[in-house]
């Protein structure tokens, strides 16, 4: 048990580890402009010099993958940061103070959760627009839900415990508890948590940019990468491959990274 | 039987929140259609003629009865942009849209239960882990990738189809469902990785009861176990998993028939939200709402019947 | 004779002494034989061993021979066939040990199911049977129950019921009265004394309770840390215990019972 709880962070970590360096390095370098056309040939084929071929303008691939990759974590982490943050805040409210304020909100969390992300977040975009905001926006709002629920869970649990009984009894404030003790206990379900959503939101965010709702061009996206090559996949087929599989270990390391925190916490 | 009547009941009631909340987005949204649709340079008289014609000159809870009232009877609105009926614009499309989601969910399906039983009953340690990896990734790949894939892998260089031919099912029913095998694979193969995992770990979990020891000191054969004790119990988180898919997967099939042309819709909701055709969003997001909240029911009844201990509660 | 284990010894890997050391008794056809003893004393690891269940990991050494035949020897296939015909086992947790989603009833037949090529009907037909031999009332009812509608008491009797249903020649009982209130424990005692007797099978009975070992079993073993360390006729282990430990098990019960 304990060689396989390894194996799966060491494989997610390791992957998602590189993902993040090489969306890193892309933010202050790339080979080429991601942006500037006729930087080679077009539909040049792989190369030493063009890693992953160019685009049908003559874009380096393999720089608009990197840069692409780094815009999807940074809307990513836009989107988890405002899911979490808030999520944390409903959940620990509704679960230390119950009432019906906290079975309304829950009920709504469920009705939510209930419907597919990418329906609810088509739907805001069709009313407040496509763009990257809206899209950061949108998902964070439809991420609230999942982090209230587990949060939630989690702060009712500790509530009944001894210690929070006790330090209530000893008239400890409520601010006071929840933020020293009940906090610092919900680190075991937000780690994973947030891991989870950061494989969503990735999925979200690139599924958004597919259909054309996403991030806008000419910024790459690698949803919206992938949407463009597939007008060129007979000739161009390392300019899909590379888009596709960019997000796909993405994904990936997240979900595997994932696996590995929740059964390291089971053992 | 009590318990379901008010299941009942508030299926009921959810939909009516569900479809009055969806009116009211599209109603208070800030773009005015009939500047939308006139453009910016029309008189202000024409735009009021517009708005008279299309009836949005009347008070927000008149307009939704009458919304509400006649999708009820069958008449889901007019399109703004093509000036005919929403329900005519869905015909066909629904129904390709409708056959996408059956058979992406029959492969799910045939996929799942077979992989995960497989995959529960795998007793080395270091095959396990490699069975989970695998299912991880297939897990990791988004359908639209998928598709991409198999119409470059399986379209373009086996010619095993051929990638935009689709035929519509008024046309020829079977050709229309073997073109759409694919584009269903590409939906099922990462949701039916998800199941595998789920039925993998309730196998593992059902496995260490108790009964499990009563049956093997009967000489129950371990296959037998599996199939006839373990299963029965296994499977029931799965089958909510499964029901709950079928919404899931409706709006996988919105990606999807992008990727390989499929005229479903889908498309007719993704070229409405882009000309900004709100009484055809509105319809497509009610029906689907609507499909998303009966599939919830139908998961809740599913697990009833499977489950004797909440039968009868 | 029907069972002979001789240096029995079972270790866990992992494990810092083994669960079972050198553990020596017989059976008779018939016999009813107690083993008492603490929680981890090794009784319900013998019991699996005699029931012919393989612990995984284990290393078990020794010989239980049934009916002269030798289990530590057989293959799982043998061991399987032998398993639900010639040996029974009941557990402690009765609703623990029904599957909670297959009709009582069902599973009160899995023996033949599972062992012979008799149709649905008459396994059907042996099972009522072998219910209300275990008295239980309505078999054909509770035939159709599920688990959770029954009470425990009933479910051990239906245990009982499923465990005599292929006549087994040897009853290997766990605490089957540990989750029960104290008048049910009676009850199923008698009931098991009583089945035993009619269809002359062996039992070996395990328990906690000194009590019950001495209202049921004319002989009985004492185990203590995966060794028998007293063995004798029940009356005889009562009045003049050698061992501390066995003193200190009646010294346990109640005194108004003691006597």
């Amino acid at each position: 048990m304990g060689k396989r709880t390894n194996l799966f962070l060491l494989l997610g970590g390791g992957l998602t580890a590189l993902m993040v360096g090489l969306a890193l390095l892309g933010t202050f370098w790339t080979p080429y402009s991601p942006t500037a056309m006729g930087a080679g040939e077009k539909f040049a084929p792989p190369s030493l010099a063009h890693l992953l071929g160019t685009d049908n303008f003559g874009r380096d691939v393999f720089s608009r993958v990197l840069q692409g990759m780094g815009a999807s974590l940074l809307i990513a982490a836009c989107v988890v940061a405002i899911g979490c943050l808030a999520g944390t805040l409903v959940g620990c409210l509704c679960g230390y103070f119950g009432g019906p304020a906290d079975y309304l909100l829950t009920r709504l969390c469920d009705a939510v959760t209930a419907f597919p992300s990418v329906l609810l977040a088509l739907v805001i975009v069709s009313l407040a627009g496509r763009g990257t905001a809206q899209i950061v926006v949108a998902l964070g709002i439809l991420f609230i839900p999942s982090f209230a629920r587990l949060v939630r869970g989690e702060t009712a649990r500790h509530r009944q415990a001894n210690y929070i009984q006790s330090a209530r009894l000893m008239g400890v404030s409520h601010g006071r508890i929840l933020t020293a003790h009940i906090l610092p206990n919900l680190w075991g379900v937000l780690g994973p948590g947030v891991v989870i959503g950061f494989n969503n939101a990735v999925l979200s965010e690139a599924s958004m940019s597919f259909l054309g709702l996403g991030v806008q061009p000419p910024f790459p996206s690698l949803g919206s990468m992938l949407s463009d090559s597939q007008t060129y996949l007979q000739r161009a087929p390392w300019y899909a491959l590379s888009a596709g599989m960019a997000i796909a270990l993405l994904i990936l390391g997240f979900s595997l990274l994932a696996e590995g925190l929740q059964r390291r916490r089971r053992a | 039987m009590k318990s379901l009547l008010k299941k009942c009941a508030a299926l009921i009631i959810t939909l009516f929140l569900v479809s009055a909340l969806a009116f009211l987005a599209f109603s208070l949204i800030p773009a005015d259609p009939a500047t939308s649709l006139l453009g910016s340079e029309a008189t202000p008289e024409a735009k009021a003629a517009l708005r008279a014609e299309l009836g949005l000159d009347r008070p927000l809870l008149v307009r939704y009865w009458e919304w509400l009232t006649g999708f009820l009877r069958g008449d889901l609105g007019n399109s703004y942009l093509y000036r005919m009926g929403v329900g005519e614009m869905l015909a066909g499309k629904l129904t390709v849209t409708a056959l996408l989601t059956a058979e992406s969910f029959l492969f799910t399906l045939l996929l799942a239960l077979p992989l995960g039983i497989l995959a529960g009953s795998v007793k080395n340690p270091w095959l396990d882990a490699a069975c989970t990896v695998l299912d991880q990734a297939a897990m990791s790949v988004p359908p639209f990738f998928l598709g991409i894939l198999a119409c470059y892998v399986l379209g373009y260089g086996l010619r095993l189809f051929v990638p935009g031919a689709y035929v519509s099912p008024e046309e020829d029913l079977w050709g229309c469902l073997g073109y759409l095998v694919f584009p269903a694979l590409s939906i099922a193969i990462p949701r039916a990785a998800m199941a595998v995992k789920l039925l993998r770990s309730s196998i593992l979990t059902e496995l260490g009861r108790d009964y499990v020891r009563t049956a093997r000191s009967r000489g129950a054969s371990e296959r037998d176990i599996l199939l006839r004790q373990v299963l029965r119990n296994a499977i029931l988180p799965v089958i909510t998993f499964l029901a709950v898919s079928l919404a899931e997967i409706m709006t996988m099939s919105i990606l999807i028939e992008q990727v390989f042309s499929i005229p479903g819709v889908g498309r007719l909701l993704l070229s409405s939200i882009s000309n900004r055709d709100y009484p055809v969003v509105l319809a497509i997001v009610t029906l689907l709402s609507a499909w998303i909240v009966a599939v919830n029911f139908l998961a809740d009844l599913l697990t009833r019947l499977a489950d004797p201990r909440v039968r009868l509660g | 004779m029907l069972l002979e284990v001789n240096d029995l010894t079972v270790r866990f890997p992992g494990a810092s002494r083994p669960a079972v050391e050198g553990a020596a008794f017989s059976l008779e056809r018939g016999e009813i034989l107690g083993l008492v003893g603490e929680s981890g004393s090794g009784k319900s690891v013998t019991a699996l061993c005699l029931g012919g269940l393989l612990l995984p990991g284990a290393k078990v050494s020794g010989s239980i021979r049934l009916e002269g035949r030798e289990l530590l020897q057989c293959t799982e296939k043998e061991l399987r066939a032998l398993r639900g015909r010639e040996t029974a086992l009941v557990f402690q947790e009765p609703m623990a040990s029904f599957n909670p989603v297959l009709p009582v009833g069902k599973q009160v037949e899995e023996a033949l199911r599972v062992h012979t090529r008799l149709s649905s009907r008459e396994r059907r037909e042996r099972a009522l049977a072998a219910m209300s031999a275990a008295e239980l009332p309505e078999p054909e009812t509770l035939y159709r129950r599920y688990p959770h509608e029954l009470s425990g008491g009933q479910l051990q009797r239906a245990m009982l019921a499923a465990a005599v249903i292929s006549e087994p020649k040897l009853l290997l009982s766990d605490e089957i009265t540990t989750a029960l209130d104290a008048t049910v424990q009676v009850q199923i005692l008698d009931l098991l004394a009583r089945l035993a007797r009619e269809r002359n099978m062996a039992v070996l009975f395990i328990s906690h309770d000194l009590r019950l070992v001495r209202k049921l079993c004319p002989r009985a073993l004492v185990m203590k840390d995966g060794r028998i360390v007293e063995e004798g006729p029940v009356e005889d282990l009562f009045r003049a215990p050698r061992e501390d430990y066995t003193r200190r098990l009646i010294a346990a019960i109640p005194t108004r019972e003691r006597r």
